[in-house]
This record gives structure tokens, C-alpha cells and sequence, in this order.
């Protein structure tokens, strides 16, 4: 490896020629998707890719770095989205409103996160887990309430500033005359940015504040011996992975140019965000943006994959149902079980640990 | 092996934890002061009867499905957060044994009514228990111990039984009637009781009892509370604990479809995700209650449905929130819960 590729993955590299080769192909198509593929749907899963992986990442600083479950990520990811989203919607299109937004969704996420982390991160990670859950249900469920400031369960639509708006043509392509639309910009802004998020993550969980984390995780007891401050270490973490799931929401917003509760605050996106971890690799950042690529790529073309599968059991009794595209999670939850088992490291994991192994 | 523990021995045990343990009674005020700080805020006094009615009966179905999880967790520290999806399974094993017994349930006769919910239940039971018997043996057996393989495993169980439960009786919200001399309200001057309400409340008291019964009164029940202060030290006596938390586990799961079943009928409408709805009330009651107590639990389930009632009244839009923010209060007043059993 390069020395600047190096340092600008904080020297910590994919370790395995196969996942070497995976990444590149993720990075080399989602960096040229919308000249790649024509139609809404290819650029709309490429967002959401960008956007998903910034957000697995920030979860696995959480799970797989720190050893902490939380089921309160979509509450950082909605209050993102909802300040961005509520701000462009209250002020206006214009750059500073957005700025303020995140702005505000930043501090509003970090308190929140601070005072989760007071109130529960000195107990146990059971007790954590519930107590997550139960705020971030009620979060949902008020933001779903309060309908003069959120919109409700409509959510709210909100217009973009000028240079991201579908209707803006920017330039066109001197080779093939494809027009540049702002479309393609948001997408290009989106992508860059969860590029940066992610190496920025990638350096924290290199840093000595990362090495302590997992020390955390490995062994909280000898960890606090040593003289860390566990439950200070722990908060840290806790609110940077907040901060992160907070701009992944920023950006989701910003490319859907709308918030509703189902898109950001649902458990079932929390649910997903947990499949994506662990089915990637819990621990390495890598893994999210495999675990990542590979859910939302199931959820927008498994489904074509098991109409087929359906009509072809056709006749025999149940199993056409099992088949049926609506119930692509059923596989992806029994993949996730056997993941937790068999390859508790996930496909990161096992890729790296084959490779150590052809090593020596 | 069994070993029968010496009587004196047993009584010596008794003795001291009748010295040792003083009776805790202030976490049972709570619910009366509860409902009396309330008060004012209703303000209107037949409607505030019928919200703690409500609220009893509410509890209760907590309580049944909340008490199962608490026990295993203190037995045998496992936290089973696919809890949810043995709610769904009972309701749903449930509606379908209603609907073949339709005869029955539209007679206007009360017993016919009772006897088809009865068999309904014991459907829900049977087929809950042998779900908990095959999760544990599947899904928990495998990562006893280690907190954080737990919670993704039973939560990834969770997502596939939710799922089965669409494949099996598809996803589409499926009514769920009450049986005909179970409908309407006993009025009683200004107030109303729904007479399901009043069903339920005696449901949960008669488990409440029960539990109560057999974990005072009984060798068992000496066992699972041994085992739950000390798993080692009666393990070191002989006794398979293992095989008794499969017990429990299974009655725990049991005791969720019947939870479900009440819940179902109460909200009279089913979908795959009814589990998750009341699944957070249960958690928060548990967390209040202390984790392993099924005393802490029963006060809990009814401190959380008096706020929920209440603040339903009151103030609809923060009711979820407001149970949180009765969680901090009482964690704040005992951080292990009203009656800390689980010393882990």
C-alpha cells in the first residue's frame, strides 16, 4: 500500500485481497454511478448506500468498537434528518438555514446522547439496550404527535437550495451529452461526504481513543484498572457515533428532500442498521460498508430474484410464501442469526482472517 | 440427582430471611399516590375511576407478559428481546381458534363465551410454550453468558418470527372480536367498566397469585429463587438449574402468548408488530420493577398503565414519554429498580 493511501486510511487497510477487490468495486461504482446506470432507481440505491454506510459506520463505532448496544441510532439519524429537513421547510432553501439546521441537530443529538449516557452507561449493556429502546420508541411516537412541527406521520417535503434541485442544469457532458443535472451534484455531495465521515471514523478508531474503546469492550474491568475513566471513554464514543448519525441523517434528508418517521425513525431502519453491522463485521469499519452495500442491494433486488423463486414453487403448498418478495427480511434475519453464530466477525472478519491465514 | 436439603436446614433458611429481610413497603405507596396526584389533573371523578380501572386492567396484561421475561432474566441472566414476537404468535394461535369456534363465541351465553376463550388461551399457551422451548434450545442456548450475542440473536429471532407470522397468516391487520357477552360496559351511577377490563384485571390477579403461590410456597419455587440470589451455590447442591430455567423459560413464554391473547382482544385488532408496541411498556416495567423481581414487576406494570391511562387523558401527545420519564424518576430514587433482586 501507498504511503498516502495509507495514511488516508489511518493505516489500518482492508487486509485481504478479496475485500481489497469487494471495496474497490463498491467505491468504483458508487464514484461514477450516475453516469453508470440510467433511471431513478440505480442513483436512488446508490444514496442510500452512501447514506447507509456513514450510518452502519457510526453504529459500528458503537457495537463493534465500544461494545455498546444501543437501539436509540435511528433517534441521532431522525434528529438529523428532521433539522436539516425542518429547517429547509421553516426557513427556506437557502444554504444558511441548512447549516443551522445541522447545527442544531448536532447539539440537540450530542445532549440527548450525553444524557442517555448519564443516565445509563454505567450499568450493564442489557440495561443500556432496553432503556435505548424505550426512549427512542417515545421519540417516534412524539414525533409522530406533534404534527404542527414535524408534519406528523406525513412527514414534511421541503425544497432544496437552488444548485441541488433536479431542475437545475449545471453543465453538460462534453463526450456523451448528458446533461449534469443538481441531482447529480447532491449525489456527488453526498458521496463525498460520507467518503470524509468515513475515513474520519476509520482515524478515530485507529487512534489511541480508539485502542482504549476496545480495551473497554475486550475487558471493561482491566481497562479501569489501568486508569481509563470507563464510563467517560464510553460517553465520548457514545456522542461521536450520535454526531456521525446525525450527518448520515443530515444527508438522507437532503437527498430524499423530505422527513417523515418511516424513513428515519422507524425500528425497523433500526433493525436494518443492526443487520447490516453484524452481517458486514462487527468491528471493522469495513464491514458496514459491505454489510451495508449487500442490505440495500437485497432490499431493492432480492425482491426481483424471489418473484422468480415464488412462481417457481408455485403449487407446492407454503413455500411459495416463504418466497414471496414481500418476506426478503425472513432470509436476511435467518442470515443474521447464523452470522452471530458462525461468523460472529462477519464477512470482514472471515475474509481477514483467511487472508492471515494464506499468509503464514 | 436430587438431594432432598435437610428440613432443619431449610427452616434455619426461612428463619434468617425473616430477620434479614424486613418487609419493603414504600414502592407499594407509590400506586396509590399515583393515583391520587392524579386527581386533580382529571378533575372529573367517574372518568378518573374508570381510567384507573382501566389502567388495573392494562397492568395486569402487562404484568402477565412482563413476569415470564423478569424471572428468566434473573435466573438465568438472559434478556430475551424476541419476547415481542411470543405476544404476536399467542395472539394470532389465538384468533385462529376463536374463529373456528365462532358458534360459541357469538352464543350470548357467558359460559359458552368463557369456554371458547379458555380453549383459545390454552392454544396460545401450548403453542407459545413450545416456541420458547425451541428458541431457548435454538436461538439462546448457544450464548449463555455473553450479553451482547443475546441481545442480537433473540432480536434477530424476533425479525425471523415476525416474518414467519406473515408467511403463516399474512400481513394485513386481522380483527379480533371479543366474544359477545364479554362487549359493552357495566355502568355503575356515572361510571363505565368494560367488562373485558374487569376479565383482564382478574386474569393478571389470579397469575399474579399463582406466581406468587408457587415461588413461596414451593420446592420449585425455593429452588427458582435460590437460584435467581445464587445460581453457583445451588448448582453446588445438586440441583440442575439448567433444567429448571428451561422451565421457566418455557412458562415465561407460555405466560407472554397469554398476555398476547388479553392484548389482542383488548385492542380487538392483530397485527405482526403487537408485540412491539407493548414489548417497550414491558421493558420499561421491568427496568422499574428491578430485573429478576416479580414483586417490583406487578407495581411497575401498574404504575406504568396509570401514567399511560392518565397522561393519555390528560395529555395524549407525551404519553410514552411520560413513562420514561417515570423510569428516570424511580432509577433515580433506586437505580437497580424498586426491589433489586439480580445482583449482576
Amino acid at each position: 500500500m501507498s504511503g498516502f493511501t495509507n495514511t488516508l486510511l489511518s493505516g489500518d487497510g482492508p487486509r485481504s485481497r478479496v475485500l481489497t477487490a469487494l471495496l474497490a468495486v463498491i467505491v468504483g461504482v458508487l464514484a461514477l454511478a450516475p453516469f453508470l446506470f440510467d433511471g431513478a432507481q440505480a442513483i436512488n440505491t446508490a444514496a442510500k448506500i452512501c447514506v447507509f454506510i456513514v450510518l452502519a459506520a457510526s453504529y459500528d463505532l458503537l457495537l463493534g468498537y465500544t461494545g455498546i448496544v444501543s437501539f436509540a441510532h435511528t433517534m441521532f439519524f431522525g434528529i438529523g434528518a428532521y433539522g436539516v429537513g425542518l429547517a429547509f421547510h421553516f426557513w427556506g432553501p437557502t444554504w444558511t438555514a441548512g447549516l443551522a439546521g445541522l447545527g442544531i441537530a448536532l447539539t440537540a443529538g450530542l445532549i440527548l446522547a450525553l444524557a442517555i449516557g448519564f443516565v445509563s452507561l454505567r450499568v450493564k449493556a442489557i440495561f443500556y439496550a432496553m432503556i435505548t429502546l424505550a426512549v427512542a420508541s417515545a421519540f417516534a411516537i412524539l414525533a409522530g404527535q406533534l404534527s404542527d412541527f414535524t408534519g406528523g406521520e406525513d412527514g414534511r417535503s421541503f425544497r432544496v437550495p437552488e444548485l441541488l434541485r433536479p431542475t437545475t442544469m449545471l453543465f453538460q457532458m462534453p463526450l456523451t451529452g448528458m446533461s449534469v443535472t443538481g441531482r447529480i451534484a447532491t449525489y456527488y455531495l453526498i458521496a463525498l461526504a460520507a467518503a470524509a465521515i468515513f475515513l474520519g471514523a476509520l482515524r478515530i478508531v485507529n487512534s489511541p481513543f480508539g485502542r482504549v474503546l476496545q480495551a473497554i469492550r475486550e475487558n471493561e474491568f482491566r481497562a479501569g484498572a489501568l486508569g481509563f475513566d470507563v464510563v467517560a471513554y464510553r460517553t465520548i464514543g457514545n456522542c461521536l457515533a450520535a454526531a456521525m448519525a446525525v450527518l448520515a441523517g443530515a444527508l438522507y434528508a437532503l437527498w430524499l428532500r423530505y422527513v417523515g418517521p418511516d424513513t428515519t425513525l422507524s425500528f425497523a431502519i433500526m433493525l436494518d442498521i443492526l443487520l447490516m453491522v453484524v452481517i458486514g463485521g462487527m468491528g471493522t469499519l469495513y464491514g458496514s460498508v459491505i454489510g451495508a452495500t449487500i442490505f440495500i442491494l437485497a432490499q431493492s433486488y432480492l425482491q426481483k430474484l424471489m418473484v422468480i423463486a415464488s412462481s417457481a414453487f408455485k403449487g407446492v403448498p407454503l413455500l411459495p410464501d416463504i418466497f414471496h418478495p414481500d418476506r426478503w427480511l425472513l432470509w436476511l434475519g435467518v442470515l443474521f442469526v447464523l452470522s452471530v453464530y458462525f461468523f460472529p466477525t462477519g464477512l470482514v472478519g472471515t475474509l481477514r482472517a483467511r487472508a492471515a491465514l494464506q499468509k503464514d | 440427582m436430587t438431594t432432598t436439603v435437610a428440613p432443619a436446614a431449610v427452616d434455619a433458611d426461612k428463619d434468617d430471611a425473616l430477620k434479614g429481610a424486613p418487609r419493603d413497603w414504600l414502592p407499594l405507596l407509590l400506586v396509590p399516590a399515583l393515583a391520587v396526584l392524579a386527581y386533580p389533573l382529571v378533575g372529573n371523578p367517574s372518568t378518573w375511576v374508570t381510567l384507573t380501572i382501566a389502567a388495573l386492567a392494562m397492568g395486569m396484561m402487562i404484568f402477565v407478559i412482563a413476569s415470564g421475561l423478569t424471572l428468566v432474566f434473573g435466573l438465568m441472566d438472559v434478556l430475551n428481546f424476541g419476547h415481542g414476537a411470543f405476544i404476536a404468535v399467542g395472539a394470532y394461535v389465538a384468533m385462529t381458534v376463536l374463529g373456528t369456534l365462532q358458534g360459541w363465541t357469538q352464543a350470548p351465553s357467558l359460559a359458552l363465551n368463557l369456554a371458547a376463550l379458555g380453549l383459545a388461551t390454552l392454544a396460545a399457551m401450548t403453542a407459545t410454550g413450545a416456541l420458547g422451548w425451541a428458541f431457548e434450545r435454538v436461538i439462546v442456548r448457544p450464548v449463555y453468558g455473553r450479553h451482547l450475542e443475546q441481545i442480537l440473536v433473540t432480536t434477530g429471532g424476533l425479525i425471523v418470527a415476525e416474518q414467519l407470522i406473515h408467511v403463516i397468516w399474512g400481513g394485513d391487520q386481522k380483527p379480533m372480536p371479543l366474544p359477545t357477552a364479554l362487549r359493552g360496559a357495566i355502568t355503575l351511577g356515572d361510571i363505565n367498566i368494560e367488562k373485558f377490563r374487569l376479565l383482564a384485571v382478574l386474569v393478571g390477579l389470579v397469575v399474579f397469585g399463582v406466581i406468587a403461590l408457587v415461588l413461596q410456597r414451593t420446592k420449585i419455587g425455593l429452588l427458582i429463587r435460590a437460584g435467581v440470589e445464587n445460581r453457583e451455590m445451588v448448582e453446588a447442591l445438586g440441583y440442575r438449574v439448567r433444567r429448571l430455567f428451561v422451565g421457566v423459560f418455557v412458562v415465561g413464554s407460555a405466560l407472554a402468548g397469554l398476555g398476547g391473547t388479553l392484548w389482542a382482544l383488548y385492542r380487538e385488532t392483530l397485527t405482526a408488530a403487537i408485540g412491539g408496541d407493548v414489548i417497550v411498556l414491558v421493558f420499561i416495567v421491568i427496568i422499574i420493577g428491578g430485573l429478576g423481581s416479580v414483586g417490583g414487576c406487578f407495581i411497575g406494570s401498574i404504575l406504568v398503565a396509570m401514567m399511560a391511562n392518565y397522561t393519555g387523558y390528560v395529555a395524549p401527545k407525551v404519553a410514552l414519554a411520560s413513562n420514561i420519564l417515570l423510569m428516570v424518576a424511580i432509577l433515580m430514587w433506586r437505580p437497580q429498580g424498586l426491589y433489586p433482586v439480580a445482583k449482576r
